[in-house]
């Protein structure tokens, strides 16, 4: 890690959210919760339908994984992040309820660009593909709700010094587009 | 003939299937340890190093690469003297994958397309058979992620696109895909063939060892041609900048119609997973 990765605590306020700048590394720790496709269609179906959630969303970070079970002695297995895209449809409505971090990989839609700018949420990117280290940043895990949905249930983790990148900020920075064109040699 | 008894297939099968989720293959880490000597991108570079450590306490730790361990793929060559006896191959192959995702702690992650009702255990594997002379039994279990799956196309275009259409084609499926296949990435080509042929010869296209050369003098030169240019997008590791977008494109090719020119494009993330046995 370089010296300027900033230390941050999750659940997040906004003073933290304001203060990142798309590209920062930061060191993540803290509770989280998980969900992925099933579980924001569920969420958003919900909300949708006048009903409560069966966890809180206000001031969260949800990270995209569906994990490995968890092998003996260890509170969860292999734990990288999904790709961010397949949830952008449902992450407006839960930004505009008081999410406020995204953990995943790729690219996010204009809309939910625009929701994290009107309500202030951040998006981070974590390593794809490196499940076995980022499952070492996890020390409890806890299924919250729709255990039925398997490795697409919702848990609350209890993290530390997870490794991510601010991929987009609340100011519209987005280092998916300016870390390519930096690159760009033809 | 030589006889081969589907129970010891399952065995073997099951422990593949743990073998190929934790374990990366010395030549996709080497191709990394080399894209990282030349990554000019401080946070590419800090990817690729996250990658290679992460295979390193995969395999130490007997934990998955990526909590994607996939659909089971595998790729079966059956020497035509061969015997199978005591059950149904399929069963045999199959009843491998359950005991292995379960024994190994893989996720299971198939479901019904319609209900989306998770099947539990991972099954039914996809099966590619091969029949061979002799008396051979392989078998290779390539789980595949669908981070990288859902990257892929199949593009059948008219003759007059030309070999310049089928680049421009799988450039641009790079370059749209951007982070979300987790770069550095492997570019499995299938040119020509049928709709369906194109699509396999681009998957099996994957399984060729990183580093390897392409036998066809055309297609390796065309496979060095793609890769400069995919590596020029700058889309870099995990599509946050960099030099390193793909590891290696790999080309097959096969005769096609007077009507057409498929292409087909397989994208692998950078854990290019797969593990064989002969018995």
């Amino acid at each position: 890690m370089n010296p300027e990765t900033k230390k941050i605590m999750a659940p997040l306020d906004a003073p933290v959210v304001k203060n990142l700048k798309a590209g920062d590394t930061v060191l993540l720790s803290g509770i989280i919760i998980t969900g992925r496709d099933a579980a924001h269609k569920k969420m958003v179906d919900l909300i949708n339908s006048g009903q409560d959630l069966p966890f809180s969303i206000n001031g969260e970070v949800i990270y995209y994984v569906g994990p490995t079970p968890a092998p003996p002695g260890r509170p969860i297995g292999a734990a990288g992040p999904t790709t961010s895209y397949r949830m952008d449809q449902y992450a407006p409505l839960l930004i505009e309820r008081g999410l406020k971090g995204m953990i995943g990989k790729g690219r996010r839609s204009e809309d939910v660009k625009e929701a994290m700018k009107k309500w202030g949420a951040v998006y981070f990117a974590a390593i794809g593909g490196t499940g076995a280290l980022m499952s070492r940043c996890i020390k409890e895990a806890e299924v919250i709700a729709w255990d039925e949905l398997g490795p697409e249930a919702v848990r609350r983790l209890a993290v530390e010094d997870m490794p991510l990148i601010v991929a987009t900020d609340i100011y519209g920075g987005d280092l998916y587009i300016s870390g390519p064109e930096q690159f760009q040699t033809n | 003939m030589r006889t081969i008894f589907a129970n010891d297939v399952t065995t073997v099968v099951r422990n593949l299937c743990i073998q190929a989720c934790t374990i990366l293959g010395p030549d996709v880490i080497n191709q990394i340890e080399k894209a990282l000597g030349g990554e000019t991108s401080p946070t590419g570079r800090m990817a690729l190093e996250k990658i290679i450590q992460n295979a390193e306490i995969a395999a130490k730790e007997n934990i998955p690469l990526c909590q994607d361990t996939g659909m089971a793929v595998v790729f079966l060559e059956i020497g035509q003297d061969v015997h199978i006896t005591g059950g149904s191959l399929q069963d045999a192959i199959n009843e491998g994958v359950r005991q292995g995702y379960k024994d190994g702690y893989l996720r299971k992650s198939t479901l019904d397309p319609v209900t989306r009702r998770n099947v539990g255990d991972n099954t039914p594997a996809v099966i590619h058979t091969e029949i061979v002379p002799g008396a051979r039994f392989r078998i290779v279990f390539a789980p595949k992620g669908f981070g990288s799956e859902n990257m892929s196309r199949v593009m059948m275009f008219p003759p007059s696109a030309g070999i310049e259409g089928a680049k421009d084609f799988i450039v641009h499926r790079v370059i749209e895909s951007g982070g979300n296949p987790c770069p550095p990435i492997v570019v499995g080509v299938g040119l020509g063939g049928t709709f369906e042929k194109s699509a396999l010869m681009a998957k099996k296209a994957l399984l060729r060892p990183l580093g390897s050369q392409n036998p066809d003098p055309t297609l390796d030169a065309l496979e060095k041609e793609l890769l400069q240019k995919i590596n020029a997008t700058g889309i870099g590791p995990m599509g946050l900048g960099g030099n390193t977008t793909a590891l290696a494109v790999h080309i097959n090719s096969y005769p096609t119609h007077i009507a057409s020119l498929p292409v087909a494009v397989n994208i692998q993330c950078h854990s290019c997973r797969h593990a064989e046995a002969t018995l």
